[in-house]
């Protein structure tokens, strides 16, 4: 196995989820702000769908990163760095978690099941309760920002990585790319 | 001697049970606390509830008689409680049952037939936003001593009495059918 990249899987799913937040960050503000109209309804849902369905896929890339571990940190990182890139990892893991289960939440505490499609019905976990969907609408929002800001702090630190340390932490993970190590 | 005072006792008891049945009682008044209005639609597929908190009904009931029987049921549509505020301010407005001109859906029944033991067939006339349809649909009733129990729903088309105009005219939002339920607790006096 070629340990200084990452597999085609696991880029895949790291843009796919890239892409699939990007998506979900912008329609869960637009939808929030709009009049309520039949538009904000259909937005609320695809939104919930599209929520489930990234849920669904971080569980398959902890799986996969089990299967096919991602390579080791840039040799030129110091322990300490190497540290926080990590604990950097498992938040970004565990918001991408608990973002759609604070949304999935909140939907039952509004009295809206989440149907995943329109065909997969999701438990409701809690019951109806209009003040504790008020709630968890605010800490749905809150978990979202979180998320958001350390994914611009993921950005900019493989930014770092490429431009100021120039070494192939980004590359490795570009699609199309082929690490500098491995063309030698 | 203990046998004949059972037996009279008892007998005196199946009188007495007689005479209740033949002066039948006529359930006149609902306890508006212990009933209810609900409702259920679809959503983007998703069953959705929800409830009207203030409603009246007037009822001439005896079940023995039922050909004889009304029932008038009033309820108040701003009372609406569709679990989100947003929804509610939106279907109190013009394009849903525009509150303002028709505060009430009504419902006065034409016929009542017995159908099974505690259980009848129920016509009507049901009139919201000023529009007005023949519905009917089953009732049942439990007794609990002068306390009956009566428990009925029926489906309902919201296009039929043009509920959600516009842009919610179409039904790939906001389903066309509604179910209403009701269960209401009467009193019954003679």
């Amino acid at each position: 196995m070629n340990r200084s990249t990452y597999s085609p899987i696991a880029k895949v799913l790291h843009w796919a989820m890239a892409l699939g937040i990007f998506g979900l960050v912008a329609l869960g503000s637009i939808m929030s702000d709009m009049e309520f109209s039949p538009e904000k309804l259909q937005y609320f849902s695809w939104h919930k769908w599209a929520g489930v369905s990234i849920f669904a896929l971080v569980w398959v890339r902890l799986v996969w990163r089990w299967i096919s571990p991602p390579p080791p940190y840039a040799e030129s990182m110091s322990i300490n760095m190497q540290r926080l890139a990590h604990a950097g990892h498992i938040a970004l893991y565990a918001f991408m978690l608990i973002v759609p289960i604070s949304g999935w939440l909140m939907s039952s505490a509004k009295g809206v099941q989440t149907v995943w499609f329109g065909v997969v019905p999701l438990p409701d976990l809690i019951g109806k309760d209009k003040a504790l969907g008020h709630l968890l609408e605010e800490v749905h929002e809150t978990l979202s920002w979180t998320l958001v800001t350390l994914i611009a702090g993921h950005v900019l630190a493989a930014l770092k990585h490429h431009f100021i340390d120039r070494d192939d932490t980004l590359r490795r993970m570009a699609p199309f790319i082929k690490p500098k190590q491995d063309a030698s | 001697m203990t046998s004949r005072l059972l037996l009279t006792t008892g007998s005196a008891f199946a009188a007495l049970l007689l005479t209740l049945n033949a002066h039948a009682l006529e359930y006149k008044a609902i306890d508006t606390a212990k009933s209810n209005v609900t409702f259920s639609y679809k959503q983007m597929g998703v069953v959705m509830d929800g409830k009207f908190k203030k409603f009246a009904a007037q009822l001439n009931f005896d079940p023995s008689k039922p050909a004889a029987a009304k029932a008038t049921l009033e309820i108040d549509l701003a009372t609406i409680d569709t679990g989100s505020g947003e929804a509610d301010q939106e279907v109190t407005g013009k394009s849903w049952f525009n509150t303002a001109a028709f505060p009430k859906a009504v419902f006065v029944s034409n016929q009542i037939k017995s159908t099974a033991a505690n259980q009848f067939e129920v016509t009507g006339k049901l009139t919201i936003k000023g529009q007005t349809k023949d519905i009917s649909f089953p009732l049942k009733q439990t007794a609990q001593g002068n306390v009956g129990v009566f428990n009925g729903s029926f489906v309902m088309r919201r296009a039929d009495f043009n509920i959600g105009e516009g842009m919610w005219a179409k039904f790939d939002t906001v389903a066309n059918e509604v179910q209403v339920n009701f269960q209401i607790t009467a009193l019954a006096s003679k």
